[in-house]
């Protein structure tokens, strides 16, 4: 891993192509968080504040071990706690680590208007550059896992950044690091796959999980963070883990459909007016009186 | 001087100043809002942020914007609303609409003080006027919106462009026949008076009951 994993392959609220897309071969890294082997530590949530350097904020205590209830612009990482009871009536306690995905296709990237304010590397990344961020929000709402958050006094929006800057240095990110039981694994996409399959199959015949399996949701093309499941038929079980996650359809046809049927409509006006001036001309009182 | 008085030169006063304020305080913020709202509608707009002082600062002023114009145009609610409802020479005039477009209009039913055509400019102003601001309340403030709530962000991001691109429509045929093509109107709204002629070619209803009319 070197700098060139900076190539970037999507820029928000960009005009025209982007510089260099596609120029060279390159490898996509991906996050697989093991929901089976994790012990709800928060060591990773502690590793992020730390390497991030973020603000200490207040804990909320909710009855469950869970730090809070979601993550926060100065909180990017939180296991999630879920008492799940299953069909046996025996009780599961469900810990899973949250944070961005780092979609391939992400609607937070997709809901931007501002030039170069979210940027997709080639690696996969999806990072938010706060200098060109204006604040708007609106990769809160393209979001279908409830990441980006506002922060009040920047009054510009964060999240993990997967963290890009130890990626571009070979490094793997500081939750992984610090991950005492090995849930937590980085590497390329398609090894990380792999190895999500091997452990979804293990599960499944040796431990009993029969509906053991990967997330890697189709609806925003795979995500650049997958997790491994008990239970992959009920991920809305593990503290709401969207089931098909999708860019919100409103976000779409906003982005697509309505901006160009719009843009011929602005243009088809402003020719309209012109036309039936140079056609109709104006329409003229009568000569005024002469005024006493 | 108030609206609807013949003045002593023989001209007629055709808006008070109240209502020409209000008009400007509304025309003027409207203007920004649209630019700064094409601004962030497209990637290849985005430079018009860059004249009123980046994305930043036209992000943080729009929604005020919005406010003065949602007040303004409360004003002129209560200013022309009892002027607005719809009447039989308005159902006339929508018929007679390719004379009134070929500017064949002695061919066009005798419009009152407003015609057919500036009241769908008012109602459509006014309803459109509603939906950006409400969904504009919610683009405004959207950590304040929870996730359980978050239908209601799915709706505002396209309630209010959509809305937005109505009202450009109305405002792109509004600025066009009250500067070129309608002479005479841009200055009613800028100094109040029209001429004799003016006011009996365009609105000869209005015209006839200010001459009838004691003064």
């Amino acid at each position: 891993m070197s700098q060139a994993t900076l190539e970037i392959r999507r820029i928000s609220g960009h005009a025209g192509s982007v510089p260099g897309a596609g120029l060279r071969r390159e490898f996509e890294v991906c996050k697989l968080i093991d929901t089976t082997t994790c012990i709800g530590c928060k060591a990773c949530e502690v590793a992020c504040l730390e390497w991030n350097g973020l603000t200490f904020s207040e804990t909320t205590f909710n009855n469950s071990y869970q730090t809070m209830p979601e993550t926060q612009w100065n909180y990017w990482n939180l296991i999630k706690f879920n008492e799940h009871e299953r069909d046996d009536g025996t009780l599961q306690l469900l810990m899973r680590k949250d944070q961005c995905m780092h979609c391939e296709e992400p609607g937070c990237l997709a809901a931007c208007p501002a030039d170069g304010a979210i940027v997709q590397y080639v690696n996969g990344i999806v990072d938010f550059q706060q200098d060109h961020c204006i604040g708007c929000g609106y990769c809160m709402t393209g979001c279908p896992f409830n990441i980006p958050k506002f922060s009040p006094t920047a009054r510009k929006v964060f999240k993990c950044t997967l963290c890009v800057d130890r990626v571009t240095q070979g490094l793997e990110p500081a939750c992984i690091k610090s991950c005492p039981t090995g849930c937590l694994h980085f590497g390329t996409k398609p090894e990380m796959k792999a190895l999500a399959e091997t452990r979804a199959a293990q599960l499944r015949q040796e431990s009993g999980f029969a509906h053991a399996g990967v997330y890697d949701p189709a609806g925003i093309a795979g995500t650049h963070v997958i997790y491994v499941l008990h239970d992959a038929t009920n991920p809305e079980a593990y503290g709401g883990l969207p089931n098909d996650p999708r860019i919100p359809w409103t976000v779409k046809l906003w982005k697509t459909p309505l901006k160009w049927i719009g843009n011929l409509a602005i243009v088809a006006g402003l020719v309209g007016v012109v036309g039936h001036y140079l056609r109709f001309g104006p329409k003229l009182p009568p000569e005024e009186e002469e005024r006493p | 001087m108030s609206a609807s008085a013949v003045l002593p030169d023989g001209r007629i006063c055709r808006y008070s100043l109240r209502e020409r304020v209000v008009h400007w305080i509304a025309g003027i913020s409207y203007l920004y809002l649209l630019l700064t709202g094409l601004a962030f509608w497209s990637p290849w707009l985005f430079w018009l942020a860059t004249l009123f002082g980046g994305g930043t600062v036209s992000r943080e002023l729009h929604p005020w914007a919005g406010l003065v114009f949602v007040i303004a145009v409360g004003f002129m609610y209560g200013l022309w609303a009892n002027q607005m409802h719809t009447t039989q020479t308005d159902r006339e005039f929508w018929r007679a609409l390719p004379h009134y477009v070929r500017n064949e209009d002695e061919e066009v039913p005798p419009a009152d003080r407003f015609n057919g055509g500036q009241k769908v400019l008012f109602w459509g102003f006014f309803w459109c006027g509603i939906f950006l601001l409400l969904s504009g309340l919610i683009l405004w403030f959207p950590p304040l919106i929870p996730w359980s709530l978050r239908y209601f962000r799915y709706a505002a991001v396209i309630i209010h462009p959509v809305a937005a691109l109505l009202t450009i429509g109305l405002f792109i045929i509004h600025v066009y026949m009250g500067t070129a093509l309608e002479r005479g109107s841009c200055h009613s709204m800028v100094r109040g008076d029209v001429s004799a002629g003016w006011a009996r070619k365009f609105h000869p209803a209005w015209y006839d009951r200010l001459m009838r009319a004691p003064h």
